[in-house]
């Protein structure tokens, strides 16, 4: 080891030269993973933004039929599961050992039934036939817009399923802080994991925040079928 | 590696020795060369296409392969040298192993991340290796709808799932570099102190960070496209084609400036080391790099001229890529201003960076011609395109790169280079070029479209021409891999600072210790300060 280099430790890496260095740069780091997660999401509401413009009435009638009861749930569910992570990352930066493992737990339960929730509504597509694909079929369209319909549920399906991919993501992260957080590893001198998964957990829940209302809740009075 | 055996003292590539040492190591440096390694061997794969593509056009009637053959030929060239080459080139080997360094740090701010970016990048080599070896892929790098989504019977998934994994590469590489710099500086190394190399490469990372992740849902979108048939880019269901153009040119037009804004921090560290001058408008240069990466992000619609794009649309963004030329103006004047009475010195990396100024700027200014509604409408998919971005690509990037190459060869290794063969190898370069490229301006502004390998028998001589500079070409890209691995053993052992350059890279031994520097480095001077050089110099 070269002279100036100090001893590397879990809680302080070598190429750094203090704890706040450290933490600051995680944390920056998770911020700049976020944009590109911003980008990377922007390129489905960019292609949903132009198709709702172009197919506007079909849109409305396709988003009518999703069952509005399991999403509204489910968004309560999520906004209770970043209140838990607050709270894990709050128990983390006073030191409650026992607090922390008791939050990260509750919020990898809140997740796992928004993913439940979601997968029952999955199905629900499923047996309607409104999964895109040669046997799709919206009622009260006709023939000649059931393709617009489809481009709708194409849309809700790959949001939602990258949505779910990163909650997906986001279970694997809360569940190796537990382990770690069993151990006793996370202090209110190092606690930059917690703080930095939190701030991952909150970005899939705005997310959610945002598909919730495109995907849900606009156009909902427009019942009629267009000409 | 050979230069273990001459010195006593430690430094990062006898620290430790063995396979694993390597292939498990976060030390930058090692990464580095990991990356030059890998890169390298796509440069090749990339050129040996080329080959087959030139030998083929020798003739005009394309009796050498089928014309699905020749359709796989440049869309394979084309990925392997942008998605494998280009990209990663500068910033993921000289950024790698000399952004840290020259900002006075052990390493990056997150060293795992910057192994696992390398593995992402072989792992999605590999990936592309096995679609281009399986039967490879006829789309054009490009990809468009409906034709890769619906029609092409070649390996479409494989190669672009390649390309998705290796953009997590690209993008953790920006994220790296993005956080090292702004949280790792040394003491006293204020913004405005920062070498231009280390601006060049947070430009570049700021549209990496921005512009990959769009590519990577557009690739999701075709997958999902290909095989599920979602109607995303098919008219059948409503979907539209050319929303695929857009999404695709939205990174990768930024992906331009991600392959050239590092070369230009490369040139402003050559240019000032070999005119021993400060970087003439130090802070506009800067800028100017930044304003590249802002204005990239503006103008992607003018690879859409003659697509479904409105008119209007089109109007504007002819008129925004009209501005990308200011900061690259900006660049190129102060550059020839650092030599104005500068005391300037003729060694290789320095005669890179002449070729590269001369070169950028016929390509920059032939791109003002293809920015322009009018012109772009008669030149479209012609080899004026392919020859306006060719001198951005092989004459800016790869003389850059090579001109960095030869630069940093003796900080890398501990050896110089043999000198002669080198500026013989940059001449022979150089030259190779221009014949093979500038001919393809003329058969381009004559009508020879690109992507057809039948052609009129009028273009045979420019052709040829074209053929026989690409040969002189690759005798010219083969001379360096020969003398570099040759230096590695007989070189001349290096001194810290043999071009007498300023920069805290250049102030410590050569090879570098493994944490970089013996002393950590208080920076207390401007960048290019060349009062604060000690004379040891070996200029030639």
């Amino acid at each position: 080891m070269a002279s100036h280099g100090h001893a590397e430790t879990l809680a302080l890496r070598e190429q750094f030269d203090t704890e706040a260095q450290q933490k600051d740069a995680s944390t920056l780091g998770m911020w700049i993973f976020l944009i590109t997660e911003i980008m990377f999401f922007g390129g489905m509401f960019l292609a949903y933004t132009i198709y709702r413009g172009t197919y506007p009435e079909v849109f409305a009638v396709a988003s009518s039929s999703i069952k509005i009861f399991l999403g509204a749930a489910n968004t309560v569910v999520l906004l209770g599961s970043s209140l838990t992570m607050v709270l894990a990352v709050r128990a983390a930066q006073l030191g409650q050992q026992r607090a922390i493992v008791i939050f990260l737990i509750l919020t990898l339960l809140l997740g796992g039934v928004f993913l439940g929730v979601k997968a029952v509504e999955w199905k629900e597509k499923f047996d309607e036939h409104h999964i895109p694909g040669p046997t799709f079929h919206l009622e009260g369209l006709p023939d000649d817009q059931q393709g617009h319909a489809q481009l709708f549920f194409s849309l809700y399906f790959a949001m939602t399923g990258l949505h779910a991919l990163h909650m997906v993501i986001g279970a694997g992260i809360l569940i190796t802080l537990i382990f770690q957080a069993r151990k006793g590893k996370f202090t209110p001198d190092y606690m930059t994991p917690v703080d930095v998964a939190g701030l991952y957990w909150h970005f899939v829940d705005v997310v959610w925040i945002f598909l919730f209302p495109l995907l849900y809740l606009i156009d909902r009075h427009m019942k009629q079928p267009p000409l | 590696m050979a230069t273990a055996a001459v010195q006593e003292r430690e430094h990062y590539l006898n620290a430790s020795y063995g396979i694993k040492s390597w292939l498990l190591t976060k030390d930058h440096k090692r990464i580095g060369l990991l990356y030059l390694f890998t890169v390298t061997l796509f440069f090749f794969l990339g050129g040996a296409f080329a080959t087959l593509i030139r030998i083929e056009l020798i003739s005009p009637q394309g009796g050498m392969v089928s014309s699905e053959t020749y359709n796989k030929l440049f869309t394979m060239h084309g990925v392997a040298m942008v998605f494998f080459f280009l990209i990663p080139s500068i910033p993921a080997t000289l950024g790698n192993f000399f952004l840290p360094m020259a900002i006075g740090a052990r390493d990056l701010a997150f060293p795992k991340i910057n192994l696992l970016s390398w593995y992402l990048l072989v792992v999605g080599g590999l990936l592309a290796l096995f679609a281009m070896l399986a039967g490879g892929v006829d789309t054009g790098w490009t990809f468009y709808t409906p034709y890769s989504t619906t029609y092409s019977n070649s390996w479409v998934i494989a190669t672009a799932l390649g390309i998705f994994i290796a953009g997590f590469s690209s993008i953790l590489t920006g994220l790296n570099f993005i956080v090292t710099v702004h949280r790792m500086r040394a003491p006293g190394m204020t913004w405005f102190r920062l070498p231009l190399f280390v601006w060049a490469n947070y430009a570049t990372s700021l549209i990496q960070v921005l512009g990959t992740p769009v590519i990577a849902v557009t690739i999701i979108l075709l997958f999902c496209e290909r095989v599920f048939h979602i109607g995303i880019f098919d008219p059948a269901l409503g979907g539209d084609p050319v929303l695929f153009q857009h999404l695709f040119w939205f990174y990768s037009h930024p992906a331009v400036y991600i392959m050239v804004l590092p070369a230009m921090g490369v040139i402003s560290e050559l240019i000032s080391t070999f005119s021993r001058k400060p970087v003439y408008g130090y802070s506009f240069v800067a800028a100017s790099s930044l304003a590249i990466a802002v204005l990239g992000f503006l103008v992607w619609g003018h690879h859409l001229f003659v697509s479904t794009q409105s008119v209007y649309a089109g109007l504007v963004f002819s008129f925004l890529s009209y501005f990308v030329a200011i900061p690259s103006a900006i660049k190129v004047f102060n550059w020839t201003a650092t030599l104005y009475k500068g005391s300037i010195s003729y060694a290789t990396p320095m005669l890179y960076a002449f070729g590269f100024i001369g070169l950028f700027t016929i390509g920059g200014l032939t791109g003002l011609f293809v920015a322009s509604l009018g012109m772009d409408v008669h030149v479209t998919d012609t080899y004026f395109v392919i020859a306006h971005f060719h001198y951005i690509m092989v004459g800016g990037t790869i003389m850059a790169y090579l001109g960095g190459l030869h630069y940093y060869w003796p900080k890398m290794t501990g050896r110089m280079y043999p000198e002669g063969w080198a500026k013989l190898s940059a001449l022979i370069i150089f030259l190779g070029f221009n014949l093979t490229f500038f001919p393809q301006f003329i058969l381009g502004y004559l009508g020879m479209p690109r992507r057809y390998h039948v052609y009129p028998a009028e273009f045979q001589v420019l052709h040829v021409l074209s053929s026989a500079g690409a040969s002189v070409l690759a005798v010219g890209y083969m001379m360096p891999m020969i003398y570099f691995i040759w230096s590695l053993k007989y070189g001349e052992v290096a001194s810290s600072n043999p071009w007498g350059a300023t920069g805290l890279e250049w102030q410590t031994p050569s090879p570098p210790p493994v944490h970089n520097f013996v002393e950590m480095p208080v920076v207390n001077h401007e960048a290019y300060d060349y009062s604060t050089v000690v004379e040891e110099t070996h200029v030639g």
